[in-house]
């Protein structure tokens, strides 16, 4: 390529160490807002906001809404909206309930407990969230309902049925299989944690290895080795030490002595067994992966963000919009019905406020985590932590004893300034909003 | 444009060859409004051929017709002598029908690579899209296109008009166009970038590709073109050679809505 006189060439802003590295800084600034609310937290509740075992609860209550967060990211980035998800999850969870408690046990009579009940509960929850947000889609996309009267009214429908189903009452105990994948019943142990952590580490590492090779093999500017480099630690640091605080909440002696009665041994003495990954964190996890492919790597997610930057560009290039509403809301149907699995194994039984407010929790965990509402931007990521932020500021304020109505204060006024941050932010980027 | 070039044109029309593409009798109406009105163009290879009208005039529906934006009401659209089904883009990329819009219909989030290859996303043998040989086809097609190209990573909103042009030809360019239609190509340019689009279309000429070019400007056309189609309120005034007439006739055209000749009458 020569370069001309002809045209001016816009001078190089300066680099600073932030652009060098390549970071996203708007994820920065929000890893920074939150670790100064986690140590303000930390010192006004003499050290036990950071303690393992308050770190490994907000983990497990995050995952719900979490898990919606990352579909909600994709809706929200085709200009629509889906005030339903809180409803959906409860008319699954109530599905599954009755499937695992009466159905199977009783008229199929694969009594209680059996090991097959669990995976058809799931597999029955997880289509009939996904039937209803393809049924919602197909009216949004090709029955021209705008989105928000649509999941206004499934906001009603859906979780009506539930208590239709369950006559208003709680189902329970769930099957013991299921209740697994809900958090302190179902933990991985020290040892499978320390190896899915350092699996982790190394293909995280291996990607971003092969992904530097191959812009280097094309030809195009790649970051400084060194940069590369200390972004892979960061990386590498961050999941281990993740892993660590999980592994360093140890199961309380009462309750491992009698895992062991159970088993017909006797405790030694003085042995310590930390929790270890929740199962429930590595289905976010899991699920944050396999979004984060499909928004970047796969032609479904570029099409949606195409959609959302300009959705006539999008249906003059051939994508079928009408169908990609289908498949969009089919998606934050089938995440709504994974959450519903966690949110009811979590609480042990199907109850028929579960999942209430989540809608609003999931729509401001993903504006928070830098989602448009206007369309075109927002990462899973982004609304992953912004669910995390959330969590802790709610539970935070409960642990230091903010009342209620205060509570509800914040974290409404955090929800505005979080946003108008983000537009001063990207006004001074010089972008359009 | 060289003598032998529009010769060449017009030669397969003397020699009655089937054109490239005959919109005949085309009738797009919305709501009672008659927004083309029974017209009928055709275009050769190799040909460029103009379509002229005040706004509103009817030329970019019946041209969307044709890129599959807009159902006709009544007529044909005939691809090298065949009947074509046209009923959306999709349809009118497989006739290898090409469209710059005027609105340039970019996504303005995404970068210049992933714009130039949306709808036909490059990708790896397991079905990812493949980021990094997307932007290597990017910055080769760019570099012949436009060398001053450079925000490959940015997205495309940081771009100025002329750079969104080039990503918009770029995609026409890309996937072997035969029929492209331009719909006022350089109206959001400067003097520099319209020369480049204007030797551009030459290139494409060359090739045996079709063109209309839609344009308010009359000399634009004149420079361009080997025919030009006027249209005033969803009819068809005529189609004249460009040769055969002057700017002055062209505008009688557009505003008085008659041929010339027929003004004198």
């Amino acid at each position: 390529m020569t370069e001309t006189t002809s045209q001016p060439i816009p001078s190089q802003p300066k680099r600073n160490l932030f652009q060098q590295l390549d970071l996203d800084v708007r994820l920065l600034g929000m890893i920074g807002a939150f670790v100064i609310l986690c140590i303000g937290f930390n010192i006004l509740t003499d050290g036990r906001f950071l303690s393992p075992r308050n770190l490994f609860n907000l983990t497990i209550q995050t995952v719900s809404v979490a898990i919606m967060a990352t579909g909600m990211v994709f809706v929200i980035v085709m200009r629509h909206i889906d005030l339903s998800v809180g409803g959906v999850l409860a008319v699954t969870s109530a599905v599954m309930a009755l499937v695992q408690t009466k159905f199977l046990p009783t008229y199929l009579g694969l009594g209680f407990d059996n090991p097959l009940t669990w995976v058809i509960a799931i597999a029955i929850g997880l289509a009939i969230g996904t039937l209803i947000g393809a049924f919602q889609g197909w009216l949004i996309g090709y029955q021209g309902v705008p989105a928000f009267i649509v999941t206004l009214g499934g906001f009603l429908v859906w979780r009506n049925y539930g208590w239709l189903f369950t006559s208003g009452q709680t189902i329970g105990p769930l099957d013991k299989n299921f209740l697994v994948l809900g958090g302190v019943s179902g933990t991985m142990g020290e040892a499978v944690s320390w190896t899915i952590g350092v699996i982790a580490v190394a293909v995280s590492l291996w990607a971003m290895i092969s992904s530097r090779r191959g812009r280097i093999q094309h030809g195009f500017p790649a970051k400084p080795a060194w940069a590369e480099g200390t972004v892979m630690g960061i990386v590498a640091c961050s999941i281990l030490g993740f892993v660590w605080i999980l592994n360093s909440y140890d199961i309380p002696t009462r309750k491992l002595q009698r895992m062991f009665e159970a088993k017909g041994e006797v405790m030694p003495d003085g042995l310590e067994v930390g929790y270890g990954l929740p199962i429930s964190v590595l289905i976010l996890i899991v699920t944050a992966i396999v979004m984060t492919i499909v928004a970047r790597r796969t032609r479904l997610g570029r099409y949606i963000f195409a959609t959302g930057g300009n959705p006539d560009a999008a249906e003059l290039s051939g994508i079928n919009i009408r169908f990609l509403t289908v498949k969009v809301f089919a998606i934050m149907g089938f995440l709504c019905a994974l959450s519903a699995v966690v949110a009811s194994a979590r609480l042990q039984n199907h109850t028929n406020d579960i999942g209430t407010l989540d809608e609003l929790r999931v729509i401001a965990a993903a504006v928070i985590g830098g989602t448009a509402l206007a369309g075109g931007a927002g990462t899973i990521y982004g609304a992953i932590l912004g669910a995390l932020v959330m969590q802790s500021l709610q539970s935070g304020m409960a642990m230091v004893g903010v009342d209620a109505p205060l509570q509800n204060i914040v974290v409404g006024s955090v929800l505005v300034l979080a946003v108008w941050l983000d537009i001063q932010y990207r006004k001074r980027m010089g972008a359009k909003i | 444009m060289t003598a032998s070039e529009s010769k060449s044109a017009k030669q397969r029309r003397a020699d009655g060859d089937t054109p490239l593409v005959e919109l005949e009798d085309i009738c797009v109406s919305f709501g009672g409004i008659h927004a083309v009105d029974h017209v009928s163009v055709d275009l050769h290879p190799g040909e460029v051929v103009g379509l002229l009208g005040h706004n509103g005039a009817g030329k970019s529906t019946l041209i969307k017709v044709l890129s599959g934006a807009y159902q006709m009401d009544s007529g044909e659209i005939r691809i090298n002598g065949d009947k074509a089904e046209i009923t959306n883009p999709r349809d009118a990329r497989t006739y290898n029908v090409e469209t710059i819009y005027q609105t340039l219909a970019l996504a303005d989030n995404l970068d210049a690579a992933s714009n130039l290859f949306l709808g036909r996303e490059l990708t790896t043998k397991v079905g990812l899209v493949d980021d990094a040989a997307m932007e290597a086809e990017c910055r080769r097609i760019m570099g012949g296109l436009n060398p001053n190209f450079r925000k490959f990573s940015e997205p495309v909103s940081a771009l100025s008009g002329g750079q969104r042009q080039s990503v918009a030809i770029a995609r026409a360019v890309y996937f072997n166009a035969k029929i492209l239609i331009m719909d006022e190509p350089t109206a959001a340019l400067g003097p520099q970038e319209t020369q480049m689009v204007a030797e551009l279309i030459q290139k494409l000429k060359a090739q045996g590709i079709g063109i209309f070019l839609i344009d308010h400007d009359v000399h634009a056309v004149m420079e361009l073109c080997d025919r030009a189609s006027v249209m005033k309120n969803g009819q068809l005034v005529g189609t004249v050679h460009i040769d055969e007439v002057t700017d002055d006739d062209l505008l009688s055209m557009i505003i008085l809505g008659k041929m010339p000749g027929q003004a004198a009458a």
